[in-house]
C-alpha cells in the first residue's frame, strides 16, 4: 500500500503515475473477484433461507419426499438429492481415481517420451469438451447399452450418470496427479533403485507416496468438479425424485435446480426451495473447498 | 508444490463461482412481456393502455406470443401476462381484478352462472407416443392412466411384446405434464420412469427406446415415434378440433358478462379470437379454435 502514496516531491513523473495507475486497476480486479464471491453467498443466503424456514430445517434436509408441484399435499425433502449427489460424487471418484491415478503413472513414469507427447494432449482435449457433449454420447451409447446389459425398462440410472461423471474428471485427475508425480525429486527414485526394488515398486511405493499431497488435491478437484457438474447427467440420469439405488432414475441437487427453475413461479415455495437446493449445494462446495485448504496448509507445515 | 495448489485453489474457487452462478442467472424470467414491445416503430397506433391477463400457466407460451404480435402492431399497448392457475384467473376475471382471465379448462356452469364468459382461443392437444417398433396402435384413456399410474407395466398386459414399460414424462411444473395428467385424471399420481426437460428429450427417448411411453403436444410429434390411437381416434388437429380426439384441453380467455373491456383490452381479445392469430397460436404449440 505505501507504494501507493505519490513520491516525496509531492509531483508525479509520468512513469510513476502510470505505475500507480495500474496498482490502482489491480486492486479494483482483486475486489471485484472477491465481491462476485461475497455477493453470491449473501444472495443465496438470503434467498435460500425463507424457504428452509417455511419448510422446516430438518424436514427440508432430511424429508425423503420431493413434490413440489402436487397440489393436494406439496412436500419439499431434499434427503434424496443429497444422498444422490453423494453417491454420484463418490461413484465417480471410485471409477475415476484409479483409473486416473493409473495414468498419470504411465504418462510421467512410464511410458516412452514419444507415446506420452501423443496421449498427453488427447487427455487435454477430454477436458475441453462440454459437458452437455459428454451428456449426449452418454444419452445415444451408455443408456442403450446399461437398458439391455442389465435388462432395465429404461438405461437412465444412477450408474449412468456416474461413469459419466467418472470419464468427465478424468483429465483433471491425471494432468494434477501426473504434475505432483513429476515433481517428486529423482534423488528419492534413484536411492529406491540403487535399493533393488524394481520400478513398478518404485513409483508405487516411493513416488506416489511422496506425490501423496498432489494426488490428494486432484482428487478434491475431481469432488468439485463431480458436485457441480449439471447438464451431462441431467441428460442421463432420468430426474425422477427416488431415493438412489444404481439402476433407478435419480435427480442429483444440481439437476434440481436445472429441472424446475423454468417452471416455478416467481415468489413460491418451490421457487425458493430450489434456492434453499443452490444454498446446500453452494454450502457443499465451500466445505470440498475449506477440507483442500486445511490439507494443504498442513502438508505444508509438515 | 505451490504452484499447483494455487491452480488448485483457483480452479475449485472457480467452480464455486459457477455452481453460484447456475442458481443465480436462471432467476429472473421476465414474467412481464411488456419490454419486448417496446421498440419503437412508425405504425400511427390509436391504441394505448395496459391489458392485464391473469391465469392459467399452461397458456403463458400463447399468451406471450399473441401478446407480442399485438404489441408489435400497436406499440403503445402494453400486453401483462401473469401465471396464476385457471381458478385464480377465472376469478379475478368475475372479480374485474384482471381484464382477461385465462383458464386451460372449460368453465364450469356455476362459474358461467357468476357472469364469466368463455371466449376460447385454442385448443391443446396432448398427443400419446410410443416407439414405432411398439405393436400397440390403440389404447383407451383408462388403460393409459394405468399405465403412468404404474398399474400396467408390461406391453404383454395391453397386446405388445414381453417388455417392462418405461414410462417418461416431463418435470413437474411443466404445462404439457399438467394438461397430461389432468385431462388423463392422474394428477400427482403418476410413476414416472424418467422425467425430461424438454419435449424433444422425451420424443428423442421414445424413439430410441422400444418400451419407452410418453406424451407430447401434438405439433411436436414427428415421424420418429407413433402416435397411438386414444379409444380409436387418432390425434391430429382436425380430430382435436372437432372434439373427437380426448386428450385435449381449451384454452379460454374469461370476460365478464356485462362488464365493458378496455378498448385495448377488447382489441386484444377480437386479435386472439381472429384467423390472424392463427398461425401465431400454431407456432405456440396449439390448435386455433378459430383459424
Amino acid at each position: 500500500m505505501k507504494a501507493m502514496i505519490p513520491g516525496r516531491s509531492g509531483k508525479l513523473s509520468p512513469k510513476e503515475a502510470l505505475e500507480w495507475i495500474m496498482k490502482v486497476l489491480f486492486l479494483i480486479c482483486g475486489f471485484i473477484a472477491i465481491a462476485f464471491v461475497l455477493l453470491i453467498t449473501v444472495y443465496l443466503v438470503i434467498s435460500g433461507l425463507p424457504a428452509i424456514r417455511e419448510v422446516g430445517l430438518v424436514d427440508f434436509l432430511f424429508g425423503t419426499r420431493w413434490a413440489s408441484t402436487d397440489q393436494t399435499d406439496p412436500a419439499y425433502g431434499i434427503l434424496p438429492f443429497i444422498l444422490t449427489s453423494i453417491y454420484g460424487t463418490a461413484g465417480a471418484i471410485l471409477l475415476g481415481v484409479p483409473l486416473g491415478f493409473f495414468m498419470a503413472v504411465f504418462l510421467a513414469k512410464v511410458a516412452p517420451p514419444k507415446v506420452a507427447a501423443a496421449i498427453r494432449p488427447a487427455v487435454d482435449l477430454l477436458a475441453g469438451i462440454p459437458s452437455v457433449v459428454y451428456g449426449l454420447v452418454g444419452m445415444m451409447v451408455l443408456l442403450p447399452a446399461i437398458r439391455e446389459t442389465f435388462n432395465l425398462a429404461a438405461g437412465d440410472s444412477l450408474l449412468a450418470a456416474i461413469i459419466v461423471l467418472a470419464v468427465m474428471i478424468l483429465p483433471s485427475i491425471i494432468s494434477v496427479s501426473e504434475t505432483a508425480l513429476r515433481a517428486v525429486p529423482k534423488e528419492y527414485e534413484e536411492a529406491s533403485l540403487a535399493l533393488g526394488a524394481t520400478e513398478l515398486e518404485t513409483y508405487f511405493r516411493v513416488t506416489a507416496p511422496a506425490a501423496k499431497s498432489g494426488i490428494a488435491a486432484a482428487v478434491v478437484l475431481g469432488v468439485g468438479r463431480a458436485i457441480g457438474e449439471a447438464m451431462a447427467i441431467l441428460m442421463v440420469a432420468g430426474n425422477v425424485a427416488n431415493m438412489p439405488s444404481l439402476f433407478s432414475s435419480v435427480k442429483f441437487l444440481t439437476t434440481a435446480i436445472a429441472s424446475e427453475m423454468s417452471y416455478a413461479a416467481v415468489g413460491s415455495l418451490q421457487r425458493n426451495a430450489l434456492y434453499s437446493i443452490g444454498l446446500v449445494l453452494f454450502l457443499f462446495i465451500m466445505c470440498i473447498n475449506v477440507f483442500l485448504n486445511v490439507f494443504l496448509k498442513r502438508d505444508k507445515e509438515g | 508444490m505451490k504452484r499447483i495448489s494455487t491452480l488448485v485453489l483457483s480452479g475449485v474457487l472457480c467452480l464455486g463461482l459457477l455452481a453460484g452462478c447456475g442458481g443465480g442467472t436462471a432467476s429472473q424470467p421476465s414474467t412481464n412481456p411488456s419490454d419486448s414491445g417496446s421498440t419503437p416503430s412508425e405504425n400511427t397506433a390509436t391504441l394505448s393502455g395496459t391489458v392485464n391477463t391473469d391465469g392459467s400457466t399452461s397458456m403463458e407460451s400463447v399468451v406471450k406470443a399473441l401478446a407480442e404480435a399485438f404489441m408489435e402492431a400497436n406499440p403503445d399497448v402494453t400486453v401483462n401476462y401473469s401465471g396464476t392457475g385457471s381458478g385464480t384467473g377465472i376469478e379475478s376475471a368475475t372479480a374485474g381484478t384482471c381484464d382477461i382471465g385465462l383458464s386451460s379448462r372449460a368453465l364450469k356452469d356455476e362459474e358461467k352462472s357468476n357472469g364469466a364468459v368463455e371466449n376460447i382461443v385454442a385448443l391443446d392437444g396432448v398427443a400419446v407416443v410410443v416407439n414405432p417398433a411398439n405393436g400397440v396402435e390403440d389404447l383407451t384413456v383408462e388403460q393409459i392412466a394405468q399405465i403412468f399410474t404404474g398399474e400396467i407395466t408390461n406391453w404383454s398386459e395391453l397386446g405388445g411384446e414381453d417388455g417392462q414399460i418405461a414410462v417418461f414424462g416431463r418435470e413437474a411444473g411443466s404445462g404439457t405434464r399438467g394438461a397430461f395428467e389432468e385431462i388423463v385424471g392422474v394428477e400427482d399420481a403418476c410413476k414416472y420412469t424418467n422425467e425430461y426437460s424438454s419435449t424433444g428429450d422425451v420424443i428423442g427417448n421414445v424413439a430410441s427406446n422400444p418400451n419407452g411411453i410418453g406424451y407430447a403436444s401434438l405439433s411436436a410429434v414427428n415421424d420418429t415415434v407413433k402416435a397411438v390411437k386414444v379409444g380409436g381416434v387418432a390425434p391430429s388437429e382436425a380430430t382435436v378440433l372437432d372434439g373427437t380426439y380426448s386428450i385435449q384441453r381449451p384454452f379460454v380467455m374469461v370476460t365478464k358478462e356485462g362488464a365493458e373491456l378496455s378498448e385495448a383490452a377488447q382489441a386484444f381479445l377480437d386479435f386472439a379470437m381472429s384467423a390472424d392469430a392463427a398461425d401465431i397460436i400454431a407456432a405456440a404449440g396449439a390448435v386455433s379454435a378459430n383459424g
